[in-house]
């Protein structure tokens, strides 16, 4: 038959630094925190409109915020997260990010 | 909504409105000309009256450079933006029918304030109703659900904000129904 399977030419791969991997595949998280302040109504109304969550979503997520002191309300890049904290903190809401692992 | 009300609101918003604008908006140096031209800068430090720590929180918790950066690029338009929720809520007030000057404005002084609000505008006055609400909260030491009913029961001039504080947040639910 002489097939002849060519042998793959030797590439040298180039070992990707294992912390930058960790840089990029841990997503970020935005949290919200409980207030005494902001109304429960109008907290699930801001996961509502900001978000797009159903209401039934939105009230779980304030409900968390309200009986654990925090939820996590979004995941995703660092930039989206950070856009995200801005936008709570238009509402008037106390929010922050940080690594999902974190 | 009555004239007095109407007034106490608008000045609460005129409050919260000049204590946005003239917190220290200090640009700090920097390398890029187009961005020192623009002025996108903010500041680093959070600032130092409380109620403005509550309405331009930390963004990052356990990393102060990370949270300077972020107030950097933010904090201006944050403030800005809160200004003009102010004045909108200040402007519909005046639409109303609210008379700034009782003493130099003949009207009958019973003359409700009838407030009309289109989305948009709803959507200011919740900003704005939080913020004022974050004000106030701030300044009675409103920091857990216990104090917050505390306050209500005391007399004297807390007593008179607390009932103002509670007055403000059923107007806000209200609006939270109507925004759906």
């Amino acid at each position: 038959m002489g097939v002849v399977t060519a042998a793959p030419t030797p590439t040298e791969l180039e070992r990707p630094d294992v912390e930058e991997i960790t840089e990029l595949d841990t997503p970020w998280v935005t949290l919200v925190w409980n207030d005494p302040v902001n109304l429960m109504s109008y907290v699930s109304y801001v996961f509502r409109s900001y978000f797009g969550y159903s209401e039934a979503k939105a009230d779980k997520l304030m409900l968390q915020v309200h009986h654990d002191g925090k939820a996590v309300v979004s995941t995703g890049s660092r930039e989206e997260m950070e856009r995200d904290v801005e936008a709570m903190h238009g509402y008037g809401l106390w929010a922050t990010l940080q690594k999902a692992d974190a | 909504m009555e004239q007095y009300e109407a007034r106490l609101l608008a000045g609460l918003a005129a409050q919260v409105a000049e204590l946005v604008r003239d917190g220290q908006v200090v640009a700090v140096g920097s390398d890029d000309p187009l961005e020192a031209l623009v002025g996108l800068d903010g500041p680093e430090q959070a600032p130092e009256d409380p109620v403005l720590q509550r309405l331009l929180p930390d963004a990052y918790r356990e990393d102060p450079e990370a949270a300077a950066d972020f107030r950097r690029f933010t904090e201006p338009g944050l403030r800005d933006a809160k200004a003009r929720h102010a004045q909108v809520v200040i402007d519909s007030l005046v639409a109303g029918g609210m008379v700034v000057d009782p003493t130099s404005e003949p009207v009958a002084p019973d003359a409700e304030v009838e407030v009309a609000l289109d989305a948009d505008q709803v959507q200011s006055w919740l900003r704005s109703l939080t913020d004022i609400r974050l004000s106030l909260a701030t300044r009675l030491g409103i920091d857990d659900d216990e104090a917050a009913d505390e306050i209500r029961h005391e007399d004297g001039p807390d007593a008179v904000m607390a009932d103002v504080y509670d007055w403000l947040g059923f107007v806000q639910e209200t609006l939270v129904l109507v925004a759906g």
